[in-house]
């Protein structure tokens, strides 16, 4: 059985998002596989850290909260609850109306994830009119203040560019503040920085960190960097082959590691402290599977 | 059966042993996933039935498609004419038949002539890059510039009409598009790096381009030949409708069409079954090119 | 604070402090540079049409004076005296040499002298003025129509890719591509004219009208307009109607597959995923966003439909009786007049670059990455 997080670490109450044993499996030519092999985690008005190499199952999990995986994929769990409200079993409609609104999402190349025929002011204020969330002082000013408030400086510029004409981390500012604003409870940064140079990767954590704290949100960090996470969280869940291998409190993270995956990823990192020496290969022991 | 139960898995074998054996498997994989296409076997089964009825002509039960009677003009479908007879008499259902060989011949004719050109020109062009890229492309434009029926038409009625009349003008036009995606594939991976490997061993760019590069191209060429192939059917029938065709009394389906477009009212098989056939012919191709199209590349969906 | 400077603070959590973001570098592209990339586009347009326009020029040349075994014979007939050969021979300028022959024949096609038609007497090109707009009407009216109802019923198609009204739509569309527009032709005057008399028959008008409606564009149901006739209007309709609707049934097969392709391609892209996660509806998505971004190369299908609805108008209007130029091209053919058809053929190539650059150049204006780099 996987370990099951000790402490819902919310304000008191009902935690914020709870799921027990969630299996995801996919329709393949090949037959069925399984993506998701009982995942379990609570967590409430905090940031948890996802980590995990590619396939391992990190991103499918929190898509399948929002019904954003493909027709083939077949969910199940015994619990999926956001702030009490079951996720499971929900239409088509239902779930769409938790997008943005209750659990927003940002990911990883913003330009590509941009209308590239649309001006950034636009997409935004196209999100505040589907959430009702039309000031009376005019969609342009919201608009301008929501681009403020992620730091871009000369809003009123930006707005009127299109998405090619940006940069990488602007383009993702921007993302930003268009998933904030409708005002949601959860926020979800797959690979938000992956795209982006190292320097402008710390800055943009520390504003989704910023602006996660200014809000009382929670968010949940999706990445395959353990040094970037474990800056930026407040507890780590590692995945591997659809499981979770462990759950660790990130600040005491490089002492409490217990399980051997998590020891081999964190000795597999580049430092300065050993320069010239070989990278340790990581193991991989197929009991892992199991 | 043991031997034909081995024989699949040999083909579909996942770790094969000689290059032959690959690419053998790589067919049988594609013809697979044909067959899981509806809309590409009913293709198949068309154009095959009408290809093998059009070779074995000569072979069957048919009336001579020239032999006129004319106390015979104009009967409806019959015992005696299953299809009903002409203007002149002669029997409609062997005219039919026949009429299939110059068409399916044109086509074959045409894609041979311009699908090898179009793929060396555009493949040569696509690894030569620079000002070779520069003027073949232009070239390209240039004969994808012209409306290919009117074209078709130009030089049947200044050179003489016939079969190869109607080949050259069809080919002529017919290039540039294998051209264009012969270069795209090449030029893509110019700079891949097994290209490089190769020049790096000395292999020298002819031998690339044959080898190597054109090899890549194969697939949606022959996609695009398949979807070719309607509008060349198309075309040849438009060309025998205005009279341009085969010399009489060639059976060719649009010519046939033409023939019976005075009676029409009266006598509506002379006309009718024809186009039918032509219909059913370029809708063979469009169905096996397109279920082609998704099998091969099934991204675009 | 620049990039540097922050990189060399001790690297605590709490002490990063969020940078305002400097100003993007969107003047870097100044006006000079601009201007620059445009003209070098439209240098290489121009040389393309240029060059594309020698081709026609030269093909259409060594057809009508190279390649034929004796052109003059085709002029003269089998049996003119040998004075009139000759005459005529020269007048042709055969008896120079090649290169002054095409030099000749070129300048001749910029200035319009196309020579006379040996089927209507008059100047080709007058001929061809008269006989245009009856071809353009008909090929506007089809694309028109087969636009209407293509581009949605393409929506339709993506909307529910997979299902039965996709496969539906794909069979129909896969059978406008396939069928001979003249066999169609005349299968629709067999069965809604002579049979069912819904439509007009052949011509673009009946005998009774024709002399009633003045010629201004020469355009029938705007010269009927025009005119005030509201009866030769509705004539002018019921006759238009039959040829119109299956050139535009033909044109609805291209669009709607195409539409629906570019749609479904649309739909994969990254951008799609996003506005989901914004929350936004399927048909949102669908109408608002991927269509679109679909719509230039749209456009770039529709003026190559326009271009095979030209071309096929050479059968269509053999058919139909219908006085354009597909007529006169036929005539022309039947009476061995070579300059004449080679004439009008220049024309249509002419029309389709003109087609093809016209939606280039609209597909560019609509893009912004490339008129705002």
């Amino acid at each position: 059985m996987n370990t099951v997080a000790t402490h819902t670490a919310s304000q008191g109450g009902t935690p914020l998002l709870e799921i027990d044993n969630l299996r995801i499996a996919f329709d393949t030519p090949q037959g069925r596989t399984e993506a998701v092999r009982g995942v379990s985690l609570r967590m409430g008005r905090e940031r948890l850290a996802v980590v995990g190499e590619s396939g391992s199952g990190k991103s499918i999990t929190f898509r399948s909260l929002l019904g954003l995986l493909p027709a083939s994929a077949s969910v199940s769990a015994d619990r999926m609850r956001l702030e009490g409200q079951d996720l499971l079993g929900l239409d088509a409609r239902a779930q769409r109306a938790l997008r943005g609104r209750r659990i927003g999402m940002v990911v990883q190349d913003p330009r590509q994830g941009l209308d590239p025929l649309m001006t950034i002011g636009r997409q935004l204020a196209e999100m505040l009119r589907l959430h009702g969330k039309v000031p009376r002082q005019g969609v342009r000013q919201r608009v301008r203040d929501l681009l403020a408030e992620v730091h871009i400086r000369e809003p009123e510029r930006v707005a009127d560019l299109y998405p090619h004409q940006v940069s990488g981390g602007m383009a993702q500012r921007a993302m930003l503040a268009m998933m904030l604003s409708a005002e949601p409870d959860l926020l979800i940064a797959d690979e938000a920085t992956s795209a982006l140079d190292a320097v402008v990767r710390h800055h943009m954590l520390a504003l989704i960190d910023e602006q996660v704290r200014l809000r009382g949100m929670g968010l949940i960090l999706i990445s395959h960097d353990l040094d970037l996470v474990a800056r930026y969280a407040d507890r780590v869940i590692v995945m591997y082959a659809g499981r979770v291998m462990e759950e660790l409190s990130a600040g005491g993270m490089a002492l409490a590691a217990t399980h051997p995956y998590t020891r081999g990823l964190m000795a597999c990192r580049p430092s300065l402290d050993h320069l010239g020496e070989a990278l340790p290969v990581l193991e991989r022991d197929p009991a892992w599977l199991n | 059966m043991n031997h034909l139960t081995a024989s699949v898995r040999w083909l579909a074998s996942d770790t094969p042993a000689t290059r032959t054996q690959a690419r053998l498997g790589a067919v049988y994989r594609l013809l697979r996933r044909l067959l899981g296409h509806p809309i590409g076997v009913a293709g198949l089964v068309v154009v095959g039935f009408i290809a093998l009825v059009a070779l074995g002509a000569p072979l069957l039960p048919l009336a001579d498609p020239a032999a006129q009677s004319l106390g015979e003009r104009l009967l409806p479908p019959s015992a005696a004419h299953w299809l009903g007879t002409d203007t002149l008499g002669r029997d409609m259902l062997s005219r039919l038949v026949f009429g299939a060989r110059p068409t399916l011949a044109i086509v074959l004719l045409v894609l041979l002539a311009s699908v090898p050109a179009g793929l060396l020109i555009g493949a040569a062009a696509g690894l030569w890059g620079g000002w070779v890229d520069a003027v073949l492309m232009r070239l390209a434009d240039v004969f994808m510039a012209f409306p290919r029926l009117i074209l078709a038409i130009a030089v049947a009625a200044t050179l003489a009409t016939g079969l190869w009349t109607a080949v050259i003008a069809i080919a002529l036009t017919g290039w540039p598009p294998y051209a264009r995606v012969a270069r795209a594939e090449v030029a893509a991976v110019r700079q891949a790096e097994f290209i490089q490997a190769a020049r790096a061993l000395g292999v020298s760019r002819l031998r690339l381009l044959l080898r190597h590069a054109l090899p890549l191209c194969l697939p949606s060429a022959v996609v695009r030949a398949a979807l070719d192939a309607p509008g060349i059917v198309l075309i040849t029938s438009g060309l025998g409708f205005l009279g341009l065709g085969l010399p009489p009394p060639a059976p060719e389906w649009g010519a046939m069409v033409a023939e019976g477009r005075a009676i029409v009212f009266e006598a509506w098989w002379v006309s009718t079954l024809p186009g039918l056939l032509i219909l059913a012919l370029s809708l063979g191709f469009n169905f096996l090119g397109d279920a082609l199209r998704d099998v091969v590349d099934p991204g675009v969906k | 604070m620049s990039a540097g400077e922050m990189a060399m603070q001790p690297q605590q959590p709490a002490d990063i402090p969020v940078p305002v973001e400097p100003p993007p570098a969107v003047a870097a592209m100044p006006a000079r540079a601009a201007w620059r990339r445009r003209a070098r586009w439209l240098a290489s347009t121009l040389l393309t049409v240029f060059i594309t326009l020698a081709g026609l020029l030269l093909v259409t040349f060594l057809l009508g004076r190279v390649l034929p075994a004796d052109p003059v014979l085709r002029v003269v007939g089998d049996r003119a005296p040998q004075e009139l050969y000759d005459r005529v021979y020269r007048e042709m300028g055969l008896h120079r040499p090649v290169a002054q022959q095409f030099a000749l024949f070129v300048g001749d096609m910029v200035r319009g002298n196309f020579g006379k038609s040996l089927v209507t007497g008059n100047p080709i090109a007058e001929d061809i003025l008269r006989y245009f707009p009856a071809t353009f009407e008909l090929a506007t009216l089809a694309i028109v129509i087969g636009v209407l109802a293509g581009i949605p019923l393409g929506v339709l198609c993506a909307q529910h890719a997979g299902r039965l009204p996709d496969h539906l739509a794909r069979v129909a569309s896969l059978a406008g591509h396939s069928v001979p527009i003249f066999w169609l032709g005349i299968v629709g005057l067999l069965v809604f004219y002579a049979n069912l008399g819904w439509v007009g028959g052949p011509g673009r008008l009946d005998v009774a009208y024709r002399y009633s409606v003045p010629e201004v564009t020469r355009l029938m149901l705007v010269d009927t307009l025009l005119a005030g006739e509201w009866e030769a209007f509705g004539n002018a309709l019921s006759h238009i109607v039959l040829p119109a609707t299956l050139l535009g049934l033909v044109a609805l097969g291209y669009v709607t597959r195409m539409t629906r392709s570019f749609l479904l391609w649309q739909l994969r892209q990254d951008y799609t995923t996003v506005l989901r996660l914004k929350g936004l509806s399927e048909s949102a998505i669908l109408w608002r966003h991927a269509l679109r971004n679909a719509a230039g190369p749209i456009l770039a299908v529709i003026a190559l439909t326009y271009a095979y609805l030209l071309e096929g108008a050479v059968l269509t209007e053999t058919v139909f009786a219908w006085p354009g130029l597909g007529m006169y091209i036929t005539d022309s053919l039947f009476a061995a007049d070579i300059p004449a058809v080679l004439t009008a053929t220049l024309l249509v190539g002419l029309i389709f670059m003109l087609v093809n650059i016209a939606s280039e150049l609209i597909q560019s204006a609509l893009d912004p990455r490339t008129h705002r780099p």
